[in-house]
């Protein structure tokens, strides 16, 4: 792999028996190809991305790559590190492995972590207008960021008729044969329209 | 009175034939026909937006489908997942090891027990710990006996998603009596947390090896007769055969694992790849299909179920007398008495349930076969008695999101054969 690459490959470890290998995050792609296609490679089995937030602020995330080669029965780690003073950003491996779609949509749901030319880049787990942030970060508090009464509230307060993203409604050619105000409505997403607090307690 | 008319209804023929009976139509030209009656602006242009769940029992769960359909053909489907989010991931953060089991107990509700051997074994792969032999073959009947009761689940409710309610009714009774063993052994039917790290949470009990033998040797007639109502039903082949096919390129290209990926013909089994708890000194094959249809799939879930029995047997024939845990008291508590009796004991149980077991540096992926495909557990640790990252690879997740690629372009009564054939858990799809 050095060979190939020179440099761009960080340093190897193995832990537990595993093997574990640092690339570089502008290379990461062609090098997961390399591994992909090279004869005595085949790592052609992907078998799970996922990210790692140490405690100590200092480390850099790490996007996980757990490759497997179905002819070889090997197992190999790539990971690559991201200072979280830069930008969260990796290649996506979609055009490699179909299978990273939901992936790579969950660890960026999950983590912030973004995935250049990924086709359909939403969130995943939480819902789509979801805004207090990537649960599984260690800056996130882990009963959440707003209290049990704001969530409580929220969820009171939130669209029953908004069931569909805008992608899907377009899809029905009849929304816009809606009224205006409906479609608006239906438009706004979840939990858009949450009055400022300040009322009489059981407004709303 | 008015003039006589004469009222012309398009009857969908397109004429007599010579016998004056009406000419039949194959339904795949029904739009060439369709121009007598001549519509004004056409019939069907438009696409309907359909919503499926998230309640809806043929969703097995809270996964909800968005789906776009052409009159009865699927376009688009886009599904939605994470009604049931709980955040297991995050919680194990804040947990010591042994504390994690009861989560992997809600994730895949259908086979607990795999769950908490997989749990287990990472942090054990992560603490270097050796198990003792009876542990071993216990944890492999505690995962074949998870496997048999998930396919049992699948076996049913797929037959009932595609309109035969028997097999679903014989399946459920015979998964109950696995669940009265798995309740007697563990103390619950769902929630078992069965395994401690380097160890189990108890010994099987009396009875319990004379019961299982019993289950045995029932279950395979009971196989016999589900298939004797379906493989051959043709009903149930019109709606399986040829349905949700995915070639074996594309399995290995969405990561598929389980039962989904052997009915594409991969020949990947973890038990057999990558052994664990001495897997390769057991004698069983690995169902391969070759179509990778929703029928393929079935059989070799059926295939799979007898293998398992095949497993069981064989274990009980050579189940070892010994401890069940290891003999390390910084792992395992030490028995009650000795913690109230004398010092040192009751020093380690102490600090176990104060400080939790502490793991060394490093990280740790395993992997076990469990009924949904290759379920994983990886760790990362900082030396710290509680894990980094917990992460769990989600057979289910990953085998779902090959959804939409498998079922468009059929008819919506597939989309739930094809739905169905996944064979999901929600509980670990959301976490």
């Amino acid at each position: 792999m050095r060979r190939e690459f020179g440099d761009k490959i960080g340093r190897a470890l193995e832990s537990c028996g595993d093997t574990i290998v640092y690339v570089d995050a502008g290379r990461a792609r062609a090098v997961l190809a390399w591994l992909k296609e090279t004869p005595d490679q085949e790592y052609n089995y992907l078998t799970d991305i996922t990210a790692v937030e140490y405690r100590d602020a200092e480390l850099p995330m790490e996007v996980v790559y757990l490759l497997f080669s179905l002819r070889r029965k090997v197992q190999l780690c790539v990971k690559i590190a991201l200072p979280k003073d830069g930008d969260l950003e990796v290649d996506s491996v979609v055009p490699l492995w179909q299978g990273a779609n939901w992936l790579e949509r969950e660890v960026f749901d999950m983590f912030g972590i973004t995935f250049r030319d990924h086709p359909d880049l939403r969130r995943i787990l939480m819902w789509e207008t979801y805004s207090e942030g990537h649960p599984l970060r260690k800056d996130f508090p882990l009963r959440g960021r707003l209290s049990r009464s704001e969530q409580v509230r929220r969820a009171l307060h939130a669209n029953p008729e908004a069931h569909y993203s805008m992608e899907e409604l377009s899809i029905a050619e009849s929304f816009n044969d809606l009224p205006e105000d409906m479609r608006q409505r239906l438009a706004q997403g979840e939990r858009d329209r949450i009055p400022e607090l300040g009322g009489a307690p059981g407004d709303g | 009175m008015g003039e006589k008319r004469t009222v012309e209804l398009d009857l969908a023929t397109p004429g007599w034939d010579a016998s004056g009976q009406p000419a039949r139509v194959p339904l795949g030209v029904a739009e060439a026909a369709g121009e007598i009656g001549a519509v004004e602006g056409g019939i069907g242009s438009e696409h309907l937006l359909l919503n499926l769940g998230p309640q809806h029992p043929a969703t097995h769960g809270v996964l909800r489908l968005v789906v776009e359909l052409d009159g009865e053909v699927v376009v688009r489907v886009i599904p939605h997942i994470g009604y049931l989010h709980s955040g297991f991931e995050k919680l194990g953060e804040y947990r010591f090891y042994n504390q994690i089991i009861p989560l992997t107990d809600r994730t895949d509700y259908l086979a607990p027990m795999a769950n908490n051997v997989c749990l287990a074994m990472g942090a054990e792969k992560l603490m270097g710990i050796e198990l003792t032999e009876r542990c071993k073959v216990l944890r492999v009947i505690a995962c074949e006996m998870s496997r048999i009761i998930s396919h049992l689940v699948w076996l049913g409710t797929t037959a009932v998603d595609l309109g035969a309610f028997t097999p679903f009714l014989w399946t459920f009774q015979e998964r109950e009596r696995i669940y009265d063993l798995q309740e007697a052994w563990t103390g619950a039917r769902l929630t078992t947390s069965l395994t401690r790290v380097g160890g189990l949470m108890a010994d099987i009990p009396d009875g319990f090896e004379a019961g299982l033998r019993a289950s045995c040797k029932r279950l395979p007639q009971v196989l016999d007769e589900a298939e004797r109502m379906l493989t051959n039903n043709a009903i149930w082949c019109a709606r399986t055969q040829g349905i949700g096919i995915l070639s074996a390129e594309d399995a290995i290209n969405f990561s598929m694992s389980g039962p989904m990926l052997r009915a594409s013909g991969v020949d990947y089994d973890v038990r057999k790849d990558r052994p664990y708890l001495d897997y390769e000194t057991y004698d069983f094959d690995v169902p391969i299909g070759e179509n990778g249809d929703v029928y393929d799939r079935y059989l070799v879930r059926l295939e799979e179920m007898r293998q398992s029995v095949r497993i069981i047997e064989q274990a009980l024939d050579r189940l070892p007398d010994g401890p069940i845990n290891v003999d390390d008291p910084r792992v395992i508590l030490p028995p009650k008495t000795a913690a109230m009796n004398d010092m040192e004991s009751m020093i380690f149980h102490f600090k176990q349930v104060m400080e939790g077991v502490r793991a060394p540096v490093g990280e740790a992926y395993f992997a076990i076969e469990n009924g949904k495909g290759e379920l994983g557990t990886y760790f990362v640790s900082d030396g710290t008695a509680k894990p980094v990252r917990w992460r769990i690879r989600p057979p289910s997740f990953i085998n779902l999101s090959a959804l939409p690629k498998m079922a468009e372009g059929h008819l919506i009564a597939d989309l739930i054969a094809i739905n169905a054939s996944v064979d999901i858990v929600l509980g670990e799809i959301d976490r």
